[in-house]
């Protein structure tokens, strides 16, 4: 299932946030958004999963979602968003209790996706005992057990410390390179999106355009930390980016 | 690294004035010690005993504790002690579990409902100052001079305080949890029942500390009229009376009860709230 962005426009009231986005999200790929603070790019992930209208264009899905998903566009928050007073297990069949799946077909959805985000012994624990790393593995396989076609992931790994990060994206890309899967996802750290990104698109600061789309064709599992092809196309975003986020950072001073 | 330079370096005459840095990060978190609150009922008991004993205050003033205590061992023997506190603890049971549970549902209808925001904040807000004592001989006529009026008035009284404790409560739920409960595609009442009642179940909890405090300062007031037997009888009659002795042993039930109900929601917080952290 693919999902077509068609002349997304936005504004919170008289503030323009987004303009004519237009873009294609194909499926098995991860599409990276950077963008400077305050460029829209939450937004945009919001609009593309439903949570808010889009005030001009259209967001459309193209194809069926996979057979057994139960939720085709499943976002992963920057603060988990994991309820406190459930058991990580109790987290995750929260969002399977809604299409009737109880007893053993809930525990082997769980056990699977505990599993596959090495979280097995932790499946009692509750959210205040487990570090924001692991958190952020709960959210993340909380997504996973909805089997969903389009992950929306807001900076996901924004609210963790950098050695915690680094964790986590190994994770995914062992998790995308075992079974591909389709993500929208939202950053302002340009290393992660040159190390998780087939294509980067960046945004120009607000109202938030599309400045370009950079393609990345080295596998996901063939990237390493200090590869020079990856430092170059680091480099050559962060200067497409740099005077847009200057500018968006003295732009806050006179709001 | 720093031991081996402190050991090598010979003390030298020249060496800069060497001191610990002194400590200044203590307090401002309070803890609570258990055994402090029941020193502090003691002492303030053991002054009014001394203070009586010695004539320093008055018999008018304050009655002797040991007499209280008499008093209450009398009231215990003579088996008056439970037909008092029976009714007592229907009515507050009755009346609290009745105004509590409506301003629970009120409040989260406030919560949630624009609508229901808009019509009802401004109502609670001109019911909570009435005193609702006020309103007892008008309660006796609607709701009769039984039980009626006596339920009517408790459950008045803890109603108030509950709806804005619960709505204040349902405001403060975390957003982000709501969005996330929508975005895996909940039901409504799936996103109520599982992320709204229990991330509001702190404030509603403390809330009803406060609402069944002032059910037992009602239950005074219920008792008023048309009451026989009841704790709140009990007092009144003995304030009529000037019978210092019998008004202070009723004052102290209400007081134990106080405390046992404050007890039990403290109970029910370790058992409901223990994932806050």
């Amino acid at each position: 299932m693919d999902i077509r962005l068609e002349a997304i426009g936005h504004s919170y009231k008289e503030f323009e946030v987004l303009r004519d986005i237009t873009l294609n999200i194909p499926t098995g790929k991860i599409v990276c958004i950077v963008g400077p603070s305050g460029c829209g790019k939450s937004t945009l992930l919001r609009l593309i999963g439903g949570l808010e209208r889009p005030g001009a264009g259209q967001i459309l899905q193209v194809g069926a979602p996979p057979e057994n998903c139960l939720n085709p566009l499943t976002y992963v928050f920057q603060d988990f968003a994991l309820l406190p007073w459930r058991s990580v297990r109790g987290n995750i069949s929260l969002v399977l209790e809604d299409h009737r799946i109880r007893g053993a077909e809930a525990k082997r959805i769980i056990d699977d996706v505990l599993a596959r985000t090495k979280l097995s012994d932790f499946a009692d624990a509750l959210p205040k005992q487990l570090s924001g790393g692991m958190k952020q593995r709960v959210a993340i396989a909380r997504a996973l057990a909805v089997n969903p076609a389009v992950m929306l992931m807001d900076e996901p790994l924004s609210a963790l410390d950098s050695q915690t990060r680094e964790l986590l994206m190994d994770d995914l890309v062992s998790l995308w390179v075992r079974q591909p899967f389709t993500a929208v996802y939202v950053t302002h750290n340009l290393h992660e999106a040159v190390r998780l990104g087939h294509s980067i698109v960046v945004l120009s600061r607000r109202p938030g355009r599309i400045r370009e789309i950079v393609e990345i064709d080295t596998p996901l599992e063939a990237r390493q930390m200090g590869d020079p092809d990856l430092d170059l196309k680091q480099q050559y975003l962060w200067q497409l980016m740099r005077d847009e986020a200057r500018a968006a950072d003295a732009e806050l001073l006179n709001v | 690294m720093s031991d081996a330079t402190l050991t090598t370096t010979p003390p030298a005459a020249d060496t800069p004035p060497t001191r610990t840095i002194a400590f200044r990060g203590g307090g401002f978190a309070p803890r609570s010690q258990r055994w402090v609150g029941v020193a502090v009922f003691v002492v303030l008991i053991l002054i009014a005993e001394w203070g009586t004993q010695t004539g320093w205050i008055s018999a008018l003033t304050l009655p002797k504790p040991s007499d209280v205590f008499k008093t209450f061992g009398e009231l215990y023997n003579s088996g008056l002690l439970f037909k008092h506190l029976g009714p007592s603890l229907s009515r507050l049971a009755v009346g609290a579990a009745l105004g509590a549970s409506v301003g629970v549902s009120v409040g989260i209808l406030i919560g949630l409902f624009s609508y229901a925001r808009s019509g009802l904040v401004p109502l609670v807000a001109a019911l909570f100052p009435i005193p609702k004592i006020a309103l007892l001989p008008l309660f006796v006529i609607w709701f009769g001079i039984g039980e009626g009026s006596k339920y009517a008035l408790i459950a008045f009284g803890t109603f108030t305080p509950t709806v804005v404790a619960t709505y204040g409560a349902v405001d403060n739920v975390d957003r982000t949890l709501i969005r996330m409960g929508q975005s895996f595609g909940l039901s409504w009442w799936s996103i109520v029942r599982k992320i709204v009642l229990p991330g509001a179940m702190p404030g509603i909890l403390s809330g009803l500390r406060i609402s069944l405090a002032i059910a037992i300062i009602l239950l005074v007031a219920a008792e008023m009229l048309g009451a026989e037997y009841g704790i709140g009888a009990y007092i009144l009659q003995a304030g009529s009376l000037y019978d210092l002795e019998r008004l202070f042993a009723g004052v102290v039930i209400l007081s134990l009860l106080g405390v046992l109900v404050s007890t039990v929601i403290g109970m029910i917080e370790r058992r409901l709230l223990g994932w806050r952290t």
